[in-house]
């Protein structure tokens, strides 16, 4: 145990821990797992576009704990975010919430879709049918010999 | 003197380009052959003088010639050959340089390779060409000029940033910009036939071939960079979703828009306007990308050099061109003909529900891309998008379009058989169903997403089975016969099979990886353990060694399962003492299509003996991710390759009033 306090004392002060570090782990797997999936989500404020998960840095490791120690306490997943966003703004999150500023962003895509598909639709109503020709006889012998000669 | 000479040859080419475009145009409005060829003869100059311009800096990086600014900012004596000559492309200068390189050699290879083209189309193309070379090498003369002298030269170097020295990632740019920068001759072709004002299928048909090689390359370069970050930076993580690779996959994603609709408008004349646009906006999104990739708009681990003054001239570049490019087709819009009419359910319907559901991820990556710039700039709030954004809007955009996909193929033009089509891939949709229920019930721990991925990637290799099996009847004709139509099938129609293969190889690669993967971490001390993915690793002893620039300790790590040796790993975590920078190289067993991906970290000591933090993943399947696009390359190369792109558009023949008995 006091191994175990030692060498979490030693990487904290050498900051390169990773996230699947053996010192920083809980105890509890499914604690564990549900707080590695929070941390894919967390922004790593002070590096270049990586998520807490992934960083070694010393503010990342920090905040890896805060929210280990929060749900081993029993905090829910959002509770655990709206603790990180009231301190450290939406930008923490690299899910973008579900607000209005946002709707833009999470039903553009839909949209897109949407306008094409009913393009299409337009298109395909508004052509006029185009009469169906019967083939003369001539037509017909033509066609029937060129099936046959198709590789 | 060589250096003196390289940007004599640089201005040159500037020069020569701005020739290139006025004979051109000239040629263009004289209608005359002579002034045509002169420019055509500029464009090959211009290449010729961009390449000298590359080839003196290479020399300077070579011999490492450090009165040269950009040499002196990214090189250092003691670096390997490969890579002082891959430091040519390795910063921003260079890179901007490597992409005047393929611009104007992409401009000489249309001037030289369009015989077919009409004359004044092919002027005109000549014309936009020049004006794109203008336009670029002028920002490299004047802008970020790669072969610009120090008045006091540094005794050594300040290096390569130690990540970026690997064989992957110096190959990378080539490829990538080969691909980008391709994607040009398809602007100047839209732009040339908007100002000519048809936009026929013969025109299509000459959007083709070079869409499909800018295709093929931007898929390789892209794969490249995917794999490097994979085995590099440590996590076993191959996708980001980071800016500077949403900028590469844009282009790309809209080049294989193009190359689809650019096939309905040259076989059936319809989506004309569709395939004009496309080809408008591949090239866009290229520029785009070099904005956003050197501007420092966008936070990123990848980013080159920020530098804002830079940044405003690209989007200057960016905003002249796509600017006068969709002017153009906003005028020339309403003159498009209506084109072929189809039925609902026919291949036109569904290679348009293509176009949309790519457009539409286009539109999505852009949007995350975008977004945190456009929020701050309307509101001051700071927001993040990141995977997860991407994993719910770009993840079912997707899903839709690869269910589609098997179908389209079986469809007939104009007036498809839904019934026909669904009848041929009940096989294929049975295979699909059957491996998905098995991989969630069989493989442990169960995943419902991740068996439903492996599912549709059973769809797609299944389907493209099945569409190459209805291509040569098999089953309905006696295998002599099938036979025959296997080995005559045009090369397009390989290509096809191998792109769409490729493409479900890829997303099994992807599933399974995503979702079965499996991390394992320990500090070991010397001779201890760890389990993953039911190997069993032990690390023997750590080494120190010294590299051709950096000191390192290795650790060697023997892998046995149930007793047998399986290999031997040599993790490395490396000091670079030029920069004074840390990397872990990775040590990859390869294990079938699966990988044991092994790292070693940072020594700790403790209280007997020293320990070292050692990371063990198990990925399985993930040799397919990068197997996966390099058959789709494949495909579209062997496409490429074959000879009915290469002729002209067959004359139409009188047809005789009366045909002879067959």
């Amino acid at each position: 145990m006091r191994a175990r306090v030692v060498l979490a004392a030693i990487a904290a002060v050498f900051c390169m821990a990773a996230a699947s570090d053996p010192a920083e782990r809980l105890s509890d797997p499914a604690q564990e797992a549900r707080a590695r999936e929070i941390f894919q989500q967390v922004r790593c404020l002070v590096c270049q576009n990586e998520s807490i998960d992934d960083s070694n840095a010393e503010l990342a490791q920090d905040l890896r704990r805060i929210v280990r120690d929060q749900v081993k306490e029993g905090r829910s997943d959002a509770e655990i975010k709206r603790f990180l966003t009231d301190r450290y703004g939406e930008f923490v999150l690299l899910r973008p919430s579900f607000s209005i500023g946002n709707a833009a962003l999470w039903l553009g895509p839909f949209l897109v879709v949407l306008l094409g598909v009913l393009l299409l639709l337009g298109r395909l109503r508004n052509r006029p049918a185009e009469p169906e020709r019967e083939l003369d006889a001539a037509d017909a012998e033509r066609l029937r010999r060129l099936e046959r000669r198709e590789p | 003197m060589l250096v003196e000479l390289g940007a004599f040859a640089l201005v040159l080419a500037l020069a020569v380009s701005v020739a290139q475009a006025g004979l051109s145009i000239a040629a263009r409005v004289r209608r005359s052959v002579t002034l045509a060829a002169a420019g055509e003869g500029a464009a090959v100059a211009a290449f010729f003088g961009v390449a000298v311009a590359f080839a003196a800096l290479m020399h300077a990086f070579v011999v490492s010639d450090f009165s040269v600014a950009n040499v002196a900012a990214n090189s250092h004596t003691a670096k390997p050959m490969l890579y002082k000559v891959a430091g040519t492309w390795g910063s921003h200068e260079g890179s901007i340089l490597l992409w005047c390189l393929a611009l104007t050699g992409y401009g000489a290879a249309a001037a030289v390779f369009s015989r077919s083209l009409p004359r004044g189309l092919r002027a005109l193309m000549v014309a936009a060409q020049g004006v794109l070379g203008v336009v670029f090498l002028a920002y490299t003369v004047f802008a970020s000029n790669p072969l610009a002298r120090l008045a006091t030269a540094p005794v050594e170097g300040r290096s390569l940033n130690p990540l970026l020295q690997d064989p992957a990632l110096a190959v990378h740019p080539p490829f990538l910009y080969a691909g980008y920068v391709g994607l040009s001759v398809v602007f100047s072709l839209a732009v040339a036939a908007l100002i000519e004002g048809r936009v026929d299928a013969a025109w299509a048909r000459w959007v083709r071939p070079w869409t499909l090689g800018a295709w093929s390359l931007l898929t390789v370069g892209i794969m490249l960079g995917s794999f490097w970050a994979y085995y590099e930076l440590g996590w076993g993580g191959w996708w980001f979703w980071d800016p500077v690779e949403n900028a590469s996959f844009m282009p790309w994603l809209v080049a294989a828009a193009l190359l689809h609709s650019a096939i309905v408008t040259e076989k059936r004349g319809a989506l004309a306007g569709w395939t004009v646009f496309l080809a408008l906006a591949a090239f866009s999104f290229s520029m785009l990308g070099a904005f956003l990739v050197r501007s420092g708009v966008l936070t990123s681990v990848h980013a080159f050099a920020v530098d804002p003054r830079r940044g405003i001239l690209l989007l200057m570049i960016l905003g002249l061109t796509a600017g006068v490019g969709f002017g153009l087709f906003a005028w020339r819009a309403p003159k498009f003909s209506p084109g072929g009419v189809f039925a609902p359910v026919s291949r036109e319907s569904a290679l348009v529900l293509n176009n949309i559901l790519l457009a539409a991820a286009t539109a999505t990556v852009l949007l995350g891309t975008l977004y945190p710039l456009i929020r701050e700039a309307m509101t001051g709030e700071s927001i993040s998008v990141g995977p997860p954004y991407f994993n719910l809007t770009f993840t079912p955009l997707m899903a839709a379009l690869l269910i589609l996909l098997p179908a389209g193929p079986l469809l007939a033009w104009k007036r498809g058989d839904a019934a026909g089509a669904v009848q041929r891939l009940w096989v294929a949709a049975l295979i699909a169903l059957g491996v998905g229920l098995a991989g969630y019930a069989l493989i442990s721990p169960r995943k419902a997403f991740a068996a439903a991925g492996l599912a549709l990637a059973a769809w797609l290799i299944a389907g493209a089975a099945a569409e190459l099996l209805e291509r040569i009847r098999a089953f309905r004709v006696p295998a002599a016969e099938s036979l025959r139509r296997l080995v005559r099938l045009p090369r397009g129609a390989w290509g096809m099979t191998l792109a769409h293969l490729g493409l479900g190889i890829f997303v099994l690669g992807a599933c399974v990886e995503t979702g079965w993967k499996q991390e394992i971490a320990e500090t070991l001390p010397v001779g201890g353990s760890l389990e993953v993915g039911g190997y069993h690793l032990v690390l023997e002893k750590v080494v120190g060694v010294e590299g051709a620039n950096y000191d390192a300790e290795r650790g060697l790590v023997r892998v046995t399962r149930d007793g047998q040796p399986v290999c031997e790993a040599a993790p490395e975590r490396r000091l670079y003492t030029a920069g004074g920078q840390t990397t872990s190289e990775v040590a990859l067993c390869y294990r079938g299509l699966s990988h044991l991906y092994i790292v070693l970290g940072e020594r700790r000591p403790a209280a007997e003996a020293p320990v070292w933090l050692v990371r063990g993943y198990w990925n399985p399947l993930a040799t397919l991710l990068f197997v996966g696009p390099l058959i789709m390359a494949l495909g579209g190369l062997v496409s490429l390759s074959d000879r009915r792109l290469r002729l002209g558009v067959a004359a139409r023949r009188r047809v005789q009033p009366q045909e002879q008995p067959a």
